[in-house]
């Protein structure tokens, strides 16, 4: 029963025209931001134009004032900060409270978070401390002019349909945003902005919580900040088949992603799962091998720049979806492409890398074989 | 000790289909299970009375139906099963559910104090994972999110400590009970139900309450009229707009594999080979 009911009031607002402002919450880790904190600032930025509002990171932490100055080059014109040694790692607790302080002292009309873990964390946290809405895993977001009514859009059942979610009676509005989404904002080097700064009021004795290690993955899967992802499916057959994407995603430092139904079965970790309950990507190619295309699948990765898909099944609905389909056997075109590829890096090709764009491009374009583009 | 585990009942979201005219739901025939995530949620609570003792109660709200979804909870092993039901609790959004479960939460725990609350790190049809920081916020107790692994509990000193799957890595977290915890499917393989608990479930009468049992007299923060937030549209995605397909042919493999060097090297196809969707191979 939680899905909010469908709209059926037409009573007129309350007056919240002492709520200003569009926050987007910092997501960082020891002083190092999650590049979802600063996509956010771009669409903020978007929104804030439509109303004329100003735009303001919300930053706590130990000793990070740096990334205040990160927040103003990405486009913030505020920051609200925290700096407080109980902050030195993320606890719901203290992280909660620092924010609904904030909130209640500066009212601000919209706050953005991540949708991470530690965005829903914290987001889910605050909306109850503030006894206000909150939009989950967000991934179009506008607003009305007049009223300035929130307008947070996310896929629902498994990618099958979009609904919008409003808050029309409380402020702050808020949302958690899906990461990888919105493109993060060019950087303007030397921008200032004002900070603001906030007091947390709690010791260590008051927090029932202790972080007592951090172990970073060896492996990382950094699927939304890559270049290229190769892809696997069912049609892989079983998890031995994914080394061959593996061994071809190393030839290209590429990451490699895969569908539901792989991780599903096991055949795969659930980090590298792309799609409506994974992860959105949008690198600038995506092959996908094997994978049908469940509208879940496609949700997750139909803003990437390219997509490739190898498939025996001309019919499958992701051939329909890829700017280049290839019809054909992917267990004998994916080993035969990684040793090409690996040919080329051993011959020293100046590409090898095909993370660095090559001067061909504007060549690739004029002859006419690449389709669409952004 | 006495652990409680909150559980959602949903559509199997993998058999949903959307009437692609009218942008709606097919409701009809989608089976309804006990969400997935908070099947695992349930079997990590009974491993934990398993090891330390003590009882499970299992709490959801839900219409009627939701009977049935707790039933099965008894048959995995849970002592007892709670439906929170109203006709005023419909249209709920997280922050009304949160509130009518904190209120069976707090009705749970007059009866025995509660050690541990269990939840799904998020449910299949909502995906939004706020009900549990709704319930540890209200309750004024620690949340630990995204679980894995319980590496250690100890009644006597009142501690907890677990390992969280966080951006980048993992956190080993050490908490005070009682705390909320959200697990992810990676914590357990649940079991199958039991016999003797199946024979249990089958005759098994859930206690259903309603707001009046929990103590809800005023009806502004729960239902329809609790929740802050509201779906105004509900849409079918429209297909990605791009130019048209460029068919490879893969039937000799070598050639295609050449080609997609070059499509990743950004090179341009050899287009004698190349031929966009719908045209035909001279």
């Amino acid at each position: 029963m939680t899905e909010p009911a469908i709209e059926n009031d037409t009573e007129r607002p309350p007056d919240f025209s002492a709520y200003q402002g569009i926050w987007v919450y910092v997501q960082h880790r020891a002083g190092i931001a999650v590049p979802v904190s600063w996509q956010l600032l771009g669409v903020a930025r978007e929104l804030a134009q439509e109303i004329g509002a100003p735009v303001a990171s919300v930053l706590l932490g130990h000793q990070v004032g740096h990334l205040a100055q990160d927040a103003f080059e990405y486009g913030a014109d505020r920051v609200y900060l925290i700096d407080d040694p109980v902050l030195e790692s993320y606890r719901t607790q203290t992280y909660a409270h620092g924010l609904a302080l904030l909130i209640q002292q500066h009212k601000p009309e919209i706050v953005l978070y991540g949708s991470t873990v530690q965005g829903r964390d914290v987001a889910g946290a605050v909306a109850t401390l503030v006894k206000t809405g909150l939009a989950a895993d967000a991934t179009e977001l506008s607003i009305e002019s007049e009223g300035h009514l929130f307008h947070a859009s996310r896929p629902d059942f498994g990618g099958k349909l979009m609904s919008t979610i409003l808050c029309k009676r409380h402020r702050p509005q808020m949302a958690t945003c899906r990461q990888g989404v919105f493109p993060v904002p060019a950087r303007i080097s030397g921008r200032t902005g004002e900070i603001v700064e906030g007091r947390l009021g709690l010791s260590e004795g008051d927090v029932a919580t202790q972080v007592v290690e951090f172990i970073p993955e060896t492996r990382h899967v950094d699927l939304s900040n890559a270049e290229i992802i190769i892809s696997g499916g069912r049609g892989l057959g079983g998890p031995r088949s994914f080394d061959m994407l593996f061994e071809l995603a190393e030839s290209i430092d590429a990451v490699v992603g895969a569908s539901r139904a792989a991780v599903m079965a096991g055949w795969i970790p659930y980090q590298h799962q792309v799609g409506q309950t994974g992860q959105t990507v949008r690198p600038r190619i995506y092959l996908a091998c094997g994978i049908s295309g469940a509208i879940q699948h496609l949700v997750g990765m139909q803003d990437s720049d390219i997509i490739i898909a190898i498939n025996t099944d001309r019919e499958a609905p992701i051939m329909k979806v890829a700017d280049y389909a290839v019809v054909g056997d992917m267990f004998e075109i994916v080993p035969a492409l990684t040793r090409k590829l690996r040919a080329l890096r051993q011959d020293g090709h100046a590409g090898a890398s095909a993370n660095e764009p090559r001067e061909a491009t504007e060549e690739t374009d004029s002859v006419g074989g690449q389709p669409g583009g952004n | 000790m006495h652990i409680v585990v909150s559980i959602k009942q949903v559509p199997d979201t993998s058999e949903v289909r959307i009437d692609p005219r009218t942008n709606t739901m097919i409701r009809s025939g989608v089976p309804s299970i006990i969400n997935p995530d908070d099947v695992h949620a349930l079997e990590e609570a009974i491993r934990l009375k398993e090891q330390f003792g003590g009882r499970v109660t299992v709490v959801t709200m839900g219409p009627a139906q939701a009977r049935d979804a707790l039933r099965e909870t008894i048959s995995y092993g849970a002592d007892e099963a709670i439906l929170c039901s109203d006709r005023r609790f419909a249209g709920a959004d997280t922050l009304a559910t949160s509130y009518a479960l904190w209120k069976a939460i707090l009705k749970i725990g007059e009866a025995e104090p509660v050690d541990l609350l269990l939840c799904g790190r998020q449910a299949l049809d909502g995906d939004t994972g706020q009900v549990p920081p709704g319930l540890a916020t209200r309750l004024g107790w620690p949340q630990l999110t995204s679980v894995f692994k319980i590496e250690e509990l100890e009644l006597s000193a009142r501690r907890i400590v677990v390992h969280r799957a966080v951006e980048g890595g993992e956190e080993i977290v050490c908490s005070r009970l009682p705390c909320v915890i959200t697990c992810t499917r990676e914590i357990n393989i649940p079991r199958y139900p039991s016999f003797p608990n199946m024979v249990r479930a089958a005759r098994y009468q859930p206690t259903t309450w309603d707001k009046t049992d929990l103590g809800i007299d005023d009806d502004s923060q729960i239902g329809l009229r609790g929740s802050p937030t509201i779906v105004s549209k509900v849409w079918a995605p429209g297909p990605r707009k791009r130019g048209a397909t460029v068919l490879i042919d893969g039937s000799d493999p070598e050639a295609a594999a050449s080609q997609l060097v070059r499509l990743l090297m950004h090179e341009p196809l050899l287009e004698v080979e190349v031929a966009s969707a719908g045209d035909k191979h001279d």
